[in-house]
């Protein structure tokens, strides 16, 4: 298939686009990467993605597909020649849904909260809450794997691309931030998963540098901060 | 192998309701448990521990839970007869994005429209409306979301539809006068046995809360 029949409106900082980039290059598929500028949306990405006007968004033969996980799922079904993503099983299929929507739904946010929070106690709060969720997904991690690499077994699956996205920004938090999220100490498994994860070819090329991210976080907040009052 | 299949659920959760109309379509049988959601039982805080929320299938001893998520496990266990989610994969990621829709928007809204007052709910009514009528644009000429037959995404909306009488009242509104397009869908999705026989009489509900 040409190249310009897969397209990828995206942008390099997000992890949900991430999603979209892992799964096309475990599968294999040439794509064309459209980087959407920061602080504004284009026509392509406003046509295609009407009810969000969000990023990602995969253009497959002129068609649009939204919402990353959505995404992950369709690339999935489309190329079935290449490696699967989903389990076969419907129950672990059951399971990596599961842990995917509580790293979106709970998860991140929490994390995501970290850099924005008022003063020590409500930091320290968070970092505690992030610390739950990551000690639940030790346990998730450790009856998916089965004693295997990653979550999808011994190749990269949907709960490993859900969660794996994160670990840039995760990074980041833990240096911004002065905190330590990810501790051997208590989450052996996954700091060890998070390695071989940001080593996997289909991962390396696409997870953006921690300092990068700190730089655009830094951005992020300036434009934030200077914004004029709504 | 004897299939066993237990659902904990409670009777006016519209998430609930969308897994009873996936066991209703597929012919499955199951015992219903009802939980107390003031008083949860051993049973769903063992089976879900996460979120210690209702639904929770318990197939064969294995709980599976996320209403959305229990749904497709259905269709992809039993998965002989009427599908509920589409076969070709762009029509299938399309089911999913506008059921994670309902999700995103109209359950947030919905509950915002009866739990809170004044400029919070007006913000709130706004905001189901045009939920509701972006839900109608997408369904356009169709009888069902699913298109000729009924799917995923109606599955995932229609049991909003037994809270209806709720929001028209707290709210103050006729959804009807606001979104014919919607009742007449509901109406038609009311047709059938698998809806008719899971939703609850909307004043019911209603009593509930009262």
């Amino acid at each position: 298939m040409a190249k310009s029949e897969v397209k990828l409106l995206g942008a390099w900082p997000s992890p949900y686009v991430m999603r979209a980039q892992i799964a096309l290059n475990l599968k294999a598929v040439e794509y064309e990467f459209l980087e959407e500028t920061f602080g504004s949306k284009s026509q392509l990405l406003l046509q295609s993605n009407p009810v969000y006007k969000k990023i990602p968004v995969l253009i497959h033969a002129d068609k649009p597909i939204c919402e990353s996980l959505v995404i992950v799922q369709y690339i999935d079904d489309v190329w079935t020649s290449g490696p699967s993503i989903l389990p076969s099983d419907p129950y672990d299929r059951a399971i990596h849904r599961f842990w995917a929507a509580y790293v979106d739904e709970k998860f991140f946010p929490t994390m995501r909260g970290i850099a924005a929070a008022q003063g020590e106690e409500a930091r320290k709060a968070l970092v505690e809450q992030v610390g739950e969720g990551l000690a639940l997904l030790e346990e998730a991690f450790d009856k998916c794997s089965k004693g295997k690499a990653f979550f999808g077994g011994d190749r990269i699956g949907f709960l490993d691309i859900a969660f794996g996205c994160f670990l840039g920004w995760l990074r980041a938090t833990e240096k911004m931030n002065g905190v330590k999220l990810l501790d051997e100490a208590k989450t052996p498994g996954l700091v060890k998963w998070a390695d071989r994860f940001c080593a996997d070819g289909a991962v390396k090329g696409v997870m953006p540098e921690t300092e990068k991210l700190m730089e655009f976080a830094k951005v992020l907040m300036a434009k934030m901060r200077g914004a004029p009052p709504k | 192998m004897a299939e066993e299949v237990v659902l904990l659920d409670f009777w006016a959760s519209v998430f609930g309701m969308r897994v009873r109309i996936a066991l209703a379509e597929k012919g499955i049988k199951y015992e219903s448990k009802e939980e107390d959601l003031r008083n949860k039982s051993d049973l769903l805080l063992k089976m879900n521990p996460v979120h210690k929320k209702v639904p929770v299938l318990i197939h064969n001893g294995k709980p599976v839970c996320e209403s959305l998520i229990i749904v497709q496990y259905i269709d992809e266990v039993w998965n002989d007869s009427s599908p509920l989610l589409p076969s070709d994969p762009y029509q299938r990621a399309h089911a999913r994005f506008w059921a994670d829709f309902v999700d995103q928007k109209v359950y947030d809204a919905s509950r915002r429209v009866w739990r809170t007052k004044g400029e919070e709910q007006e913000a709130a009514k706004k905001d189901f409306f045009e939920s509701l009528k972006t839900l109608v644009r997408e369904l356009g000429d169709k009888p069902y979301f699913g298109g000729e037959t009924f799917g995923f995404v109606d599955i995932a909306l229609i049991t909003f539809y037994s809270w209806f009488y709720v929001y028209e009242t707290y709210g103050k509104f006729s959804i009807e006068a606001e979104c014919p397009e919607i009742i007449a869908w509901a109406k038609r999705c009311m047709q059938k046995e698998s809806v008719a026989n899971t939703l609850p009489d909307q004043k019911k509900v209603y009593d509930l809360l009262w």
